[in-house]
């Protein structure tokens, strides 16, 4: 008998559907053409890249013209935030940036090498939920700020901020708002008509689509440099040919995505989420929920800390009983400091480092949360009968 | 990223626990750096044998495999003999360990030495020459504010 084997690490990335592969497949060989040529092969790939760039469109409910495709999320974080950084200090509308203290790496390194060109920022706090007070951003909005960009869910502990919120904050004040959605699009309802959004990331890999292409949702009239000059590909704003076969692919798992969020999918993947939550609180002692419940989490997303014990030995301990989880604890981040997301949460330092994060795919079943529950508990006591901190009855 | 004898070492600790009646104790690290470890002794007083040896560590794989390794190496020698034991000899004992993680190593060593501090404070009132207690934290925490222009850290990325 094969041991069981549970995939909790979706929000690093999910498993590719079958279908999407099956989409793919004839973009590396058969039709090969470059979507730029005049001749039947090309004509044959533009009608691919238009027919999956209406697809990422409608799951946003924005219009396909509005969708460029990236190399990946992180270049589309990237293309937002230095494209309208530096297309609006060209014209003169000022040097300040606002972000807050959760974001991915792709847009606090952005955010912080514009600091070293020449641009300010301000980093917002956030609550111990994970969330950005609008109110604080209105506070940091100052005459010469340029650009807000906040995320639409973290990745660490699945707080959805409120994005409507911030967003209508910013056009109060005439101010572009971009928001990293690569946690949230495609699995919660997301519709840029009814969202004060200005621009928008996503990636394929997170929402069962392949690696290595993103998009970035502009609004019509919203003007960006390029941060990749060549052939004017993606409007001018992406060059490089067409990564015609990902793109179809993310084309597809948009379609898949959408067809899930009407069939009310994320509905009944956060009723197990919910389940598994109360499971791993019941039968852990001293573990706590990280992030915002209910609503304002994502479907998918499970994340905990686990007193007196360090977050390293947990993922081994779990991936030994065949289950793939993962940590912000310093172990496992490369560097001797817990997560900045967890500390930003005003977790202290020890706490940070017994955190444990575990997140869900379409496919994950009860029987694989029962088998998870019945496994922690074990892992985490095993741990804990060697922690000098832990009180042993 | 660890070998299989790391594995094997975190997976199945050697001499987890404590002892009860020990006569010294050490502890090193802060939960701040993300490694405690506590290190407790049974030494005879005249032989100064370890004849008992046990650990409890809060840390990553690496701190508690380099508790394990130790710990199995000191037991049965005297304590001058377990502190010659340097952190490389543990890291070497255990395959090698990956580069971030050599300070686990380092760890271990001075949890021997403040337990061996401990001891001989409680028996002397004294440490013998070229012993000292180690410092709280041998974890580089923070750094300088400055950041690199490029990001040099091999953080998780997702």
């Amino acid at each position: 008998m094969t041991p069981r084997e549970v995939y909790l690490d979706n929000s690093a990335t999910t498993k590719m559907d079958p279908r999407v592969l099956e989409a793919m497949l004839p973009y590396w060989s058969e039709n090969y053409g470059n979507p730029n040529s005049l001749h039947r092969r090309g004509r044959e790939a533009r009608s691919a890249v238009d027919a999956a760039r209406a697809s990422v469109a409608a799951l946003i409910n924005a219009d396909p013209t509005d969708i460029i495709f990236t190399g990946a999320g992180s270049e589309a974080d990237n293309l937002a935030v230095k494209g309208a950084a530096w297309a609006l200090k060209a014209k003169g509308k000022g040097n300040h940036i606002i972000t807050s203290a959760i974001e991915h790496h792709a847009i606090l390194d952005s955010v912080k090498w514009l600091g070293r060109m020449g641009f300010e920022y301000t980093v917002l706090p956030v609550d111990s939920k994970g969330m950005v007070c609008p109110s604080d951003l209105e506070a940091a909005i100052r005459p010469d700020t340029v650009l807000v960009t906040i995320m639409f869910a973290n990745n660490e502990v699945g707080t959805i901020e409120p994005i409507k919120a911030l967003g209508e904050v910013c056009r109060k004040h005439g101010v572009l708002f971009h928001t990293d959605a690569v946690q949230a699009a495609g699995h919660i309802n997301i519709d840029v008509k009814d969202l004060p959004v200005d621009m928008l990331t996503m990636a394929a890999h997170k929402m069962y689509g392949p690696k290595g292409i993103g998009a970035l949702y502009v609004r019509k009239g919203v003007k960006l440099i390029p941060t990749l000059h060549g052939g004017g590909q993606e409007f001018g704003l992406r060059s490089g040919t067409e990564n015609v076969a990902e793109i179809v692919g993310f084309g597809k798992a948009a379609e898949i995505a959408k067809a899930r969020l009407e069939a009310g999918e994320d509905k009944k993947l956060a009723a197990l989420r919910d389940y598994f939550i109360d499971g791993v609180l019941s039968s852990v002692p001293e573990s706590h929920l990280t992030g915002a419940t209910g609503e304002d989490r994502l479907p998918f997303h499970t994340s905990f800390t686990v007193k007196y014990i360090e977050g390293e030995g947990m993922l081994l301990l779990l991936d030994a009983a065949g289950i793939a989880a993962s940590s912000g604890s310093a172990c496992t981040s490369g560097s001797l400091e817990p997560s900045y997301v967890l500390l930003a949460l005003g977790l202290d330092h020890a706490t940070a480092h017994g955190s444990l994060r575990m997140t869900m795919s379409h496919d994950t079943t009860k029987e694989d949360i029962d088998y998870v529950l019945e496994k922690l508990p074990q892992i985490v006591e095993k741990l804990r009968a060697m922690s000098p901190f832990y009180n042993k009855k | 990223m660890y070998n299989q004898k790391v594995v094997d070492y975190f997976m199945n600790p050697r001499n987890a626990g404590k002892i009860e009646d020990a006569n010294a104790i050490g502890e090193v690290g802060n939960p701040t750096c993300g490694d405690v470890m506590k290190i407790y002794l049974k030494v005879d007083p005249k032989t100064e044998v370890i004849d008992d040896i046990k650990f409890e560590t809060f840390g990553c794989a690496a701190a508690i495999a380099t508790s394990s390794m130790i710990t199995e190496m000191a037991k049965e020698k005297t304590l001058p003999e377990a502190l010659k034991i340097s952190n490389q000899d543990v890291a070497d004992a255990l395959g090698g360990l990956p580069a971030i993680k050599l300070h686990c190593s380092l760890l271990a060593k001075e949890g021997i030495q403040a337990a061996a501090a401990d001891f001989y404070m409680k028996r002397d009132g004294v440490l013998p020459e070229g012993l000292t207690f180690p410092e709280n934290c041998t974890s580089n925490v923070g750094g300088s504010e400055e950041e690199p222009f490029v990001s040099e850290d091999n953080r998780s990325a997702e």
